[in-house]
């Protein structure tokens, strides 16, 4: 139990550590630069301890639960035993199939669950007066995370080069910004960016790295990284498309009338 | 009465936070029951964990729309109320580098690059040479998001279109891939995802939509958002020029 408040203890100062340049920052604008005092600062105050207080509360429960459960899984999922792979056998690819679902549910449900996702469907949602749901942005980049996994081990498992498949997902993205209605493209942009952080990246780093130490012929240093790339990559996909869907069903809608 | 109404909104956000983590229960549920067939180690600690998960969600978001929406929102109209270009550039660039510098997935990250690496004999694996390899990656990484949120701070005061840009931004990426040492370019691209943190997130969203709301003729949605996707890309770039330093 006192090992328990000393561990969160830890964490706790950890987040307050990342926070404070922050905090500097805020606080040397504030007073040096802007010479103005900070508007509600009670509820600043209290929002910020909130969030600090929550975060490392949310840190500390990953790193009890989730994370731990994550490499077991990813380990026991990748054991060539579980595989039934014998060491004569070449890597067949279908042998693999639990880890690519694998890799697609969980990569849909840690996204549904990161924090910088909420935060920025949140403020999409009031900056759009309601027409960006914040639950149809948070499904459509978790369902782009989840095929970007699943694409993800694939690569590992047959050890095509990560380029091949960036280059291609960039040139998809292209076409569709040709197309997309211009509002989304900023936000399908910074979609990629978020989907990534604190739940995410660690699942996915365990995976990655478990799965290409695993299979045979494959070198960690080479393959294990890269699936981050592309689920920062195929969101955007996602977004534009579901975008492009709306934007259609509208003018149907508008043509018909 | 007072109270109750508390409780009440209480209860009503930790079930949002439930639901959030519903998802990650079902799953790892179902490949534990179904496919692997193995019980949970240690399921007290899973219980606790997944109980704190939901709390700190849940005060987190809280805090969110408390705290960090509305100080960076009242920044970013402070800053363009002052009218001072370099004032602003300056918090940016300090916003971009100080929130990358300690995050501790790029830590993480970096330190597991300096490892493979090491181990692979691209680089000396003396603990010295780890260390400044790992250093050297976090710097470059977090000067890149530095300008790279100067950069989405220009955009939205000019008002160029997202898409030039971050299409630029891409070619280079392309460009630079054929010149880059092969090690080099999974963690390159890699790093481009890591860099943008859960505090750092919300900060530059709201400095973003700020600023494109007080701007005449910006539109918070067209303009507004983008930030985050410069902040991913120009890492990619950086780490790889980082890689040509050393391999």
């Amino acid at each position: 139990m006192i090992d328990g408040f000393l561990h969160f203890g830890k964490i706790l100062l950890g987040t307050m550590v990342d926070v404070l340049p922050i905090i500097a920052l805020i606080l040397f604008f504030q007073w040096i630069v802007l010479k103005q005092p900070i508007p509600h600062l009670r509820k600043v105050i209290f929002g910020g301890i909130y969030v600090i207080l929550g975060l490392s509360l949310f840190l500390l429960g990953l790193e009890k639960a989730l994370f731990p459960i994550g490499e077991i899984m990813a380990q026991q999922l990748t054991d060539p035993a579980f595989i039934g792979l014998s060491t004569s056998t070449s890597v067949d690819w279908r042998l693999y199939y639990w880890v690519y679902i694998f890799a697609a549910l969980i990569g849909f449900s840690t996204t549904i669950a990161e924090p910088s996702l909420i935060a920025v469907a949140i403020k999409a949602n009031e900056v759009s007066h309601g027409t960006i749901s914040t639950w149809g942005l948070r499904i459509t980049v978790a369902l782009g995370v989840a095929l970007s996994l699943a694409v993800g081990t694939f690569r590992i498992v047959t050890g095509t080069s990560l380029v091949y498949y960036i280059v291609a997902g960039y040139i998809v993205v292209l076409i569709q910004t040709i197309f997309a209605p211009k509002q989304i493209i900023a936000l399908a942009y910074d979609s990629g960016g978020v989907t990534t952080s604190t739940v995410t990246v660690p699942i996915v780093t365990a995976l990655g790295l478990g799965l290409s130490a695993s299979v045979p012929g494959r070198n960690p240093a080479l393959d294990g990284f890269g699936l981050i790339a592309f689920a920062s990559v195929f969101p955007i996909i996602s977004v534009l498309a579901y975008a492009q869907f709306n934007h259609w069903k509208l003018n149907n809608r508008k043509s018909k009338l | 009465m007072k109270f109750g109404k508390l409780l009440l909104s209480i209860i009503r956000k930790i079930k949002l936070a439930v639901i959030d983590l519903l998802p990650i229960i079902i799953v790892i549920a179902f490949f534990q029951a179904f496919v692997l067939k193995q019980p949970l180690p240690d399921i007290a600690d899973v219980i606790f964990g997944s109980i704190f998960v939901i709390l700190g969600l849940m005060l987190f978001v809280e805090g969110l729309e408390m705290g960090l929406f509305p100080i960076g929102e009242a920044m970013a109209d402070a800053l363009a109320r002052k009218g001072s270009v370099f004032w602003l550039f300056v918090f940016s660039f300090a916003l971009g580098f100080s929130t990358t510098i300690a995050e501790p997935a790029l830590i993480a990250i970096a330190d597991k690059a300096a490892q493979i690496a090491a181990q692979e004999n691209l680089i000396d694996s003396s603990p010295l040479t780890m260390r400044n390899y790992a250093l050297g990656l976090r710097i470059s990484v977090a000067v890149s998001v530095g300008i790279a949120v100067v950069i989405g701070v220009l955009r939205i005061l000019k008002g160029w279109p997202v898409y030039y840009l971050i299409i630029g931004g891409y070619v280079l990426v392309m460009i630079m891939t054929v010149f880059s040492p092969a090690p080099i370019i999974g963690l390159a691209y890699d790093s481009g995802g890591v860099t943008t943190s859960t505090i750092t997130v919300p900060l530059i969203t709201a400095l973003g939509v700020g600023l494109a709301t007080i701007i005449k003729g910006r539109n918070p949605l067209l303009d507004g958002f983008g930030l985050i996707a410069f902040a991913s890309l120009l890492p990619m770039i950086f780490v790889m020029i980082y890689g040509l330093f050393w391999f």
